[in-house]
């Protein structure tokens, strides 16, 4: 005889949508702007914090060299120009210059943080185990692994994310898109490049 | 704490699954689950410190074999539960079944009392200290030595601030480290840049 529904439940982990839906039942109780909120929050980490972001900075820094200054110099009021919001606990936010050279790479080895606000929110393999175990350790492997393959010459630089300062890669710009306008050179900057795991 | 999340330099990892269009979320319950636990932190009911180590503090069964989201659900919820927000008799009921919660905190601790302010191109130490509560050392710098190359401002100390302990807040410094120091003979060359703070370090002689 099958056991009656309120003896079996407690042993068995209810799905993961279940646990989602009964937090957020909790958290709704507690006023009626919550709801609203999470509206808002929810379409914030979709559609407003995205790498484009991310993307006009760096076409920012390419055209105008008083910004790129700037932005090396304190990259949280400069980007704050752009109008791009960083949260508050995000209290600084250092910009990695690649040169022919220098290779920056981001990573979160406890966790998985980024300046989402700038790169959007991090991708599946920036959060994976690999990927947070192996960079800082085996870091030229890795980055041949996920298609870039950089000369011995180029120096790797890892930034372990571990405070609340966050972190963004300046690629270098491809000679060919010297003199394009703006807008065009923020279309061809990926996150990934924003990362540090690919190059332009 | 040297818990399983402290993952960098852990070796036994394959082949990171990379593809260039990679998303952020995968479902609907996963910008849910983000939103959910950003919301927590604006409704002050916890802050980013007590989050990441209520992560931390997850059955290390459990936060190997659960996504990023479920592990993030799960620290939302141990933490509404400790804060009184809700019980967990209550959260299994609404959810028809259990509800895996992470393990009670240790003490956290306050500011190293003789901090030193150094500069770029100091020296550096990371102090050998074996933490049980919250602490953003990754082991791997345990004890290594590395040179200053930049400082934030400052930030509460998250020792203190994931354990309602009082403190001051206190800087990092951007620490440049070889990676063939932190792992002699085992490293691909690379110079690894770790986020440090103050409290964590003495000046290398």
């Amino acid at each position: 005889m099958n056991k009656p529904e309120h003896d079996r439940v407690v042993f068995r982990t209810a799905s993961i949508e279940r646990r989602v839906d009964a937090m957020q039942s909790v958290l709704e109780e507690r006023g009626t702007q919550v709801a609203k909120d999470l509206e808002t929050l929810q379409h914030a980490a979709q559609e407003e914090w995205i790498p484009r972001n991310g993307a006009r900075v760096v076409a920012k820094a390419w055209t105008d060299p008083a910004f790129r200054k700037r932005l090396l110099a304190n990259g949280r009021s400069a980007i704050a120009e752009l109008g791009l919001p960083m949260p508050k606990h995000h209290r600084h936010l250092v910009v990695l210059e690649n040169t022919p050279n220098v290779q920056n790479v981001i990573c979160c080895t406890q966790c998985s943080c980024t300046a989402f606000t700038l790169i959007g929110l991090p991708p599946d393999w920036y959060k994976d185990f690999d990927y947070r175990a192996r960079v800082v350790r085996e870091s030229r492997t890795v980055l041949k692994e996920m298609g870039l393959d950089l000369p011995p010459g180029v120096e790797i630089r890892v930034w372990d994310t571990t405070a609340d300062t966050r972190y963004m890669v300046l690629p270098e710009q491809p000679p060919h898109t010297i003199g394009w306008p703006e807008e065009r050179l923020a279309g061809i900057v990926t996150r990934d490049s924003l990362i540090g795991v690919a190059r332009l | 704490m040297d818990g399983i999340h402290d993952l960098g330099g852990r070796q036994g990892f394959g082949r990171v699954r990379y593809t260039q269009d990679a998303k952020p979320f995968h479902e609907a319950w996963e910008v849910r689950a983000n939103s959910l636990y950003a919301l927590a932190v604006r409704l002050g009911i916890f802050n980013m410190d007590e989050y990441r180590h209520a992560i931390e503090r997850m059955d290390p069964r459990h936060y190997l074999a659960a996504s990023y989201y479920e592990r993030s659900l799960t620290g939302l919820a141990t933490l509404c539960v400790e804060k009184g927000v809700v019980t967990r008799e209550e959260l299994e009921r609404r959810a028809g079944g259990a509800f895996p919660l992470s393990a009670p905190s240790a003490p956290g601790r306050g500011n190293l009392p003789t901090r030193e302010r150094f500069g770029p191109g100091d020296r550096v130490r990371v102090r050998e200290d074996y933490v049980p509560g919250h602490v953003r050392m990754p082991a791997y710098i345990r004890g290594k030595t590395g040179v200053v190359v930049g400082e934030s401002p400052a930030y509460p100390f998250p020792d203190a601030h994931a354990h309602g302990v009082e403190a001051q807040d206190e800087p990092t410094y951007d620490v440049r480290f070889r990676s063939e120091d932190l792992w002699p003979g085992s490293a691909d060359p690379a110079l690894v840049h770790v986020g440090v703070f103050q409290s964590y370090l003495e000046r290398a002689g």
